[in-house]
């Protein structure tokens, strides 16, 4: 276990994202990430006290769109790609409310 | 074919009536086929021929564009219609796009001949093509080597002579890094100057297309046909630089005055091969251009910060890979959470799941403020130093890389080692920047690239300074095997 | 011990723009399972969202009725979970910076009180798609045209104090969404949905209690009845010791019973951030004012000129002014007749029975505003009294025909009024002098009796004549 490090708790996260990992896999998972976690922990050291996120290079405003309809329908076209439908539906296993 | 040819070249032979669409195509498919590198995922050969055949006849009617009839190769990261797109993953093994991208469009509406989609790292997540699952691309120049990444196909292509130019994204440094170790001349433009629309996203806020080309040339009239407004991208810029469409008509002009180029120290820090920037920098000053050392001191915290901001957004714009609507879904699912699970784990490889679970880590609740906020304040620093610098210097030089191409194998095993490779073209993909890889010399005969970084929306300074180096120097146009590439269709 | 509910809701109202939020998809409700899904609705890869301006403005629009702080920036935000019915497995809301932040609206309670119920914020988000659970055996199929429709979510403070009065809040907020034009208001096609927080505390004290969320409740009277059910619910626990859980409940009408609800993410944790595909929002306060001025005339505004300007009594002005098709019709009845008392009558009285009987909304009204309006025209020129008048309206209320003339009914059905002295004076003076008794009590001062002959001349005309005129030529005959 790394030291000072919080433990990384990769069932949790490897939930959140719905990925499996088998046991060995998991160590492997988990060690890397240990890694990138530290390697990316360099950059507490710089003061960002008053400094304004930027989420996005255009540090701008969004454009809009007019509220027209300009798609027409392609369910056919769309579904070519899909792994399971039938009657137009996408189908999963069955899902329990 | 005899030679490898720019892209102007096959442009004017073609409009010349020299060769035929038709004929430059097969003799590009023949080269394809007997290629070593494994560059391409795809040979779209019908598509190509059919392509050629409609650029052929809109030559015969006068009605075409310089690039029509030209061939070229899409990374495999843009949506083609008709033909599978896979960015590089076994995920999208079988994804054929109802749409194409809007770059794509762009380039089928100028008439190119697509002759099919290159190699990549999976998602574009890689700087060395060894995260594919197509397998590894290697370097035209030794094969042992990688091309780099994400976009080693593209790059391997080129350097090959395969196709004169090919498409490329760049995220935190996919077009330049691999165009350095490969030799040839890449280019990322400002975020915004070319739709993201139908292109496979990686990270939103960083991902932007770009040509990979022999020269400056090429790439300038590349970008005047890649570039454009796009109202189904609302990061689409809409700019109005009536350079472009000159640049594409008459070839870049030689610069109206010298420029003061900025050497920003950081990047300078630890090089180990000095010696090769340094003759830029010297040719450079003798064609009387000012170099001055400048400052960009946020520079060391560009990396972290690209991996918190490239995997927040890539955990996220990778969810769609859920098995139902598209792409690989597993075998007999028993539940929902089944299908999401194995489906998932099955289709991405170990990169891309190291790159989610990063980004699901720095997303969560309780370390949102510590990684996700604290990266994009030191964004701004990372963007103000840019704008600080600016204010004083045209553009700015440096490496583009730290090494030349490694070999293959060497840094898979160490995701901390394989990421300093974007230590010089991660902190313009954070701030949006245009910047340009070109060819500037050897290191035990593997090419090193040099980087031109300009204010945002200044391809132009770029493509001038670059064209203008490559009028006084040669390095672009070598090849492996002692080949040259020709600027002119008959040699 | 005695309880008090405390109760949030949070309303999603659908906003009836044309296209998607994010793509130029229809909304059109009612299309065949995935026929109106594009590309961007999939979340296929390499697509974008682009921001439809009608939702920012219907969000502005909402903002303003309720007297909100308009952020002029506000930030879309994604909001991660995997569940089917969401092809990204994002969807994008406004989390940190919504566009509308804190307003109120005035409850109008049945006591003839009111309340200010705090709402705490409203922002824009995509609706998700639907789920069939009972179409494909094992299966479930999924269908996407929902997903992307805009939604406006209306987040209360817990303000409300018993399910009647959350039920009320919802039908109010129903009100003003579609007096704003900004939805259909449509609850069977689930264009207004909404998700209750509930919890009880012993009378008298002030900190909470632990609540539950009732997920999805989308008509007037499921409201009221889900949560009744899980206040009476949650006393039920805490009266017999136990405790209650923070949960997600879901209201099975059929049932009669609000249980536990599996949840969509085990964590929940939604690792919101800001989506870097949509830069952020900003509108112009010049964007604010132009959507002000256009504004329409909301309830209590038209409440008071009911009052003020037509001389309306309070209770009719409100009962005219809460619904915007009321209040249309109202002042459509008012535009040909001229008359707003007599009109609110009639709304109020004969045109409200009728419809309440026949479970019509008034916009369908088989009576239309322009005939009622006629028809009130009749009773203020005498051409009709109050008992023609009925007539008259039941007829009309049969035909259902919009093109029906009135004054050609009233010629048709004989319901004029006999107005002319000279008919009308032969009538009285036959009915004096069939009657000589009660005009000799009448004729002694005994006025009592005057009631019994103008009865006798209306029964003789058949109800048409005008009693004013009976009465005075009575008078005049003695």
């Amino acid at each position: 276990m790394s030291e000072a490090k919080p433990t990384i708790d990769l069932a949790h996260l490897a939930n959140l994202a719905r990925l499996n990992f088998d046991p060995n896999s998991s160590e492997s998972a988990r060690a890397d990430l240990e890694k990138i976690i530290a390697m990316i922990d360099a950059m507490q050291a710089v003061n960002t006290e008053d400094v304004a996120p930027l989420s996005h290079p255009l540090d701008g405003a969004q454009r809009l769109r007019q509220d027209l309809v300009t798609e027409t329908e392609q369910r056919d076209n769309f579904q070519s790609t899909a792994p399971s439908t039938s009657e137009g539906y996408y189908l999963v296993p069955r899902v329990v409310d | 074919m005899p030679g490898i040819k720019t892209l102007r070249a096959m442009s004017s032979a073609l409009k010349n009536r020299e060769i035929s669409s038709t004929e430059l195509t097969q003799e590009h498919l023949a080269k394809i086929a007997a290629d070593k590198t494994n560059s391409f995922v795809t040979v779209a050969k019908d598509n190509a021929l059919e392509q050629a055949k409609q650029a052929q006849q809109r030559r015969e009617q006068e009605s075409s564009h310089p690039l029509t009839g030209v061939p070229l190769a899409h990374k495999d990261i843009f949506c083609t219609q008709g033909i599978t797109t896979t960015c590089g993953s076994r995920m999208l093994e079988n994804f054929v796009a109802p749409y194409d991208a809007h770059v794509v469009a762009l380039l089928n509406q100028a008439g190119m001949v697509t002759l099919g989609k290159t190699n990549m790292d999976e998602f574009a997540m890689g700087s060395s093509n060894e995260s594919s699952h197509f397998g590894p691309v290697s370097n035209p120049w030794n094969l042992d080597k990688v091309p780099g990444g994400s976009s080693g196909g593209s790059a391997a292509a080129v350097a090959a002579g395969l196709v004169a130019c090919a498409t490329g994204t760049d995220t935190g440094g996919s077009i330049r890094q691999p165009a350095a170790l490969c030799g040839i001349t890449g280019l990322k433009p400002t975020y915004g100057r070319i739709s993201r629309y139908g292109m496979i996203a990686f990270a939103s806020s960083l991902d932007q297309a770009g040509p990979m080309t022999c020269d400056a040339e090429d790439a300038a009239l590349m970008l005047s046909a890649m570039a454009g407004f796009d109202s189904k991208d609302s990061t689409s810029a809409q700019r109005q630089d009536a350079w472009l469409a000159d640049f594409a008509e008459q070839g870049i002009p030689d610069l109206d005055r010298p420029l003061k180029i900025g050497l920003p120290q950081e990047y300078y820090a630890d090089l180990s091969n000095g010696s090769i920037i340094e003759a830029v920098q010297n040719t450079l000053a003798q064609q009387g251009h000012e170099l001055v050392d400048v400052s960009l001191p946020h520079t060391q915290a560009a990396i972290p910060v690209y991996y918190v901001i490239a995997g927040a957004e890539a955990s996220t714009n990778l969810s769609r890979y859920d098995g139902v609507r598209f792409g690989h879904r597993c075998e007999n699912p028993q539940s929902l959470e089944d299908l999401y699970k194995r489906s998932r784990s099955e289709g991405f490889g170990d990169e891309v799941k190291r790159r989610i679970l990063t980004g699901t880590y720095t997303l969560s609740v309780g370390y949102f403020d510590a990684y996700y906020i604290k990266a994009q304040q030191i964004r701004r620093l990372i963007s103000e130093d840019f704008s600080n610098v600016f204010a004083d210097v045209d553009v700015l030089l440096t490496p583009t890389s730290p090494t030349p191409a490694f070999s293959k194998g060497q840094l898979s095993d160490d995701p901390i080692a394989m990421y300093q490779q974007d230590l010089y073209t991660v902190p313009t993909s954070l701030a949006g920047l245009p910047a340009l890889s070109m060819p500037c010399g050897f290191v035990d005969g593997l090419p090193v690239g040099a980087q031109l970084i300009a204010p945002a929306f200044r391809e132009d300074v770029l493509l001038g300074l670059a064209a203008q180096y490559q009028k006084h120097s040669d390095w672009h146009l070598q090849r492996p095997n002692g080949s040259r590439v020709s600027k002119e269709w008959a040699t | 011990m005695s309880w008090e509910a405390v109760i949030g809701l949070e309303i999603h109202v659908q906003l009836a723009t044309q296209s998607k939020i994010f793509s130029g998809a229809a909304t059109a409700y009612g299309a065949e399972p995935n026929a109106q899904a594009c590309a961007v609705d999939l979340g296929l890869p390499g697509v974008l969202p682009v921001l439809n301006e009608a939702a920012v403005e219907m969000a502005v629009k909402f903002g303003l009725a309720i007297g909100a702080e308009i952020n002029l920036h506000s930030i879309f935000d994604r909001k991660n979970y995997f569940y089917p019915d969401l092809p990204k497995g994002y969807q994008i809301s406004q989390f940190a910076t919504p566009i509308v932040g804190k307003g109120e609206i005035k409850l109008d309670l049945t006591d003839g009180g009111q309340r200010i119920i705090g709402i705490t914020r409203a922002h824009l988000e995509e609706d998700a798609g639907k789920s069939v659970h009972d179409l494909f055996p094992g299966q479930t199929g999924i269908d996407l045209n929902r997903t992307g429709t805009p939604l406006l979510e209306v987040v209360s403070e817990p303000d409300l104090r018993s399910a009647s009065e959350a039920a009320e809040y919802f039908r109010q907020m129903h009100s003003l969404v579609k007096y704003l034009g900004i939805c259909d208001g449509n609850l069977a096609e689930g264009s207004m949905r909404c998700d209750a927080n509930v919890s009880v505390r012993p009378q008298g004290q002030e900190a909470f209690g632990e609540r539950t969320e009732i997920k999805n409740i989308n008509s007037f009277r499921f409201v009221e009845r889900a949560i009744e059910l899980e206040i009476e619910r949650q006393i039920d626990v805490l009266e017999t010791g136990g405790t209650i859980h923070r949960e997600t409940r879901l209201f099975d009408a059929d049932a009669d019973e609000t249980r536990t609800m599996r949840s969509k993410e085990l964590s929940e944790d939604y690792r919101y951030f800001p989506d870097p595909d949509l830069l952020p929002l900003e509108i112009t306060a010049a964007f604010v004012q132009a959507v002000r001025d256009n504004l329409p005339e909301l309830p209590d505004a038209r409440c008071q000129r009911y009052q003020q300007a037509m001389g309306l009594s309070a209770y009719d002005a409100a009962s005219l002014s809460n619904d915007l098709d009321r209040a249309e019709f109202f002042e459509a009845v008012v535009g040909v007749c001229g008359n707003p008392k007599l009109s609110a009558n009639w709304l109020n009285g004969e045109l409200s029975a009728h419809l309440n009987n026949a479970d019509v909304e008034i916009a369908a009204s088989p009576v239309s505003a322009e005939q009622l309006g006629q028809l009130i025209q009749r009773i203020d020129d005498d051409t009709l009294s109050s008992k023609t008048a009925k007539q008259l309206f039941k007829a009309l209320w049969a035909q259902a025909n919009a093109e029906s003339n009135v004054d050609a009914l009233i010629e048709q059905l004989g319901l004029k009024q006999m107005n002319d002295d000279g008919e009308l004076s032969a009538v009285v003076s036959g009915v004096l002098e069939a009657n000589p008794d009660q005009v000799a009590e009448l004729r002694s001062g005994k006025d009592k009796v005057l009631g019994f002959l103008v009865g006798q001349v209306m029964k003789a005309t058949g109800g048409k004549a005008n009693p004013k005129q009976v009465n005075e030529l009575i008078r005049k005959s003695l």
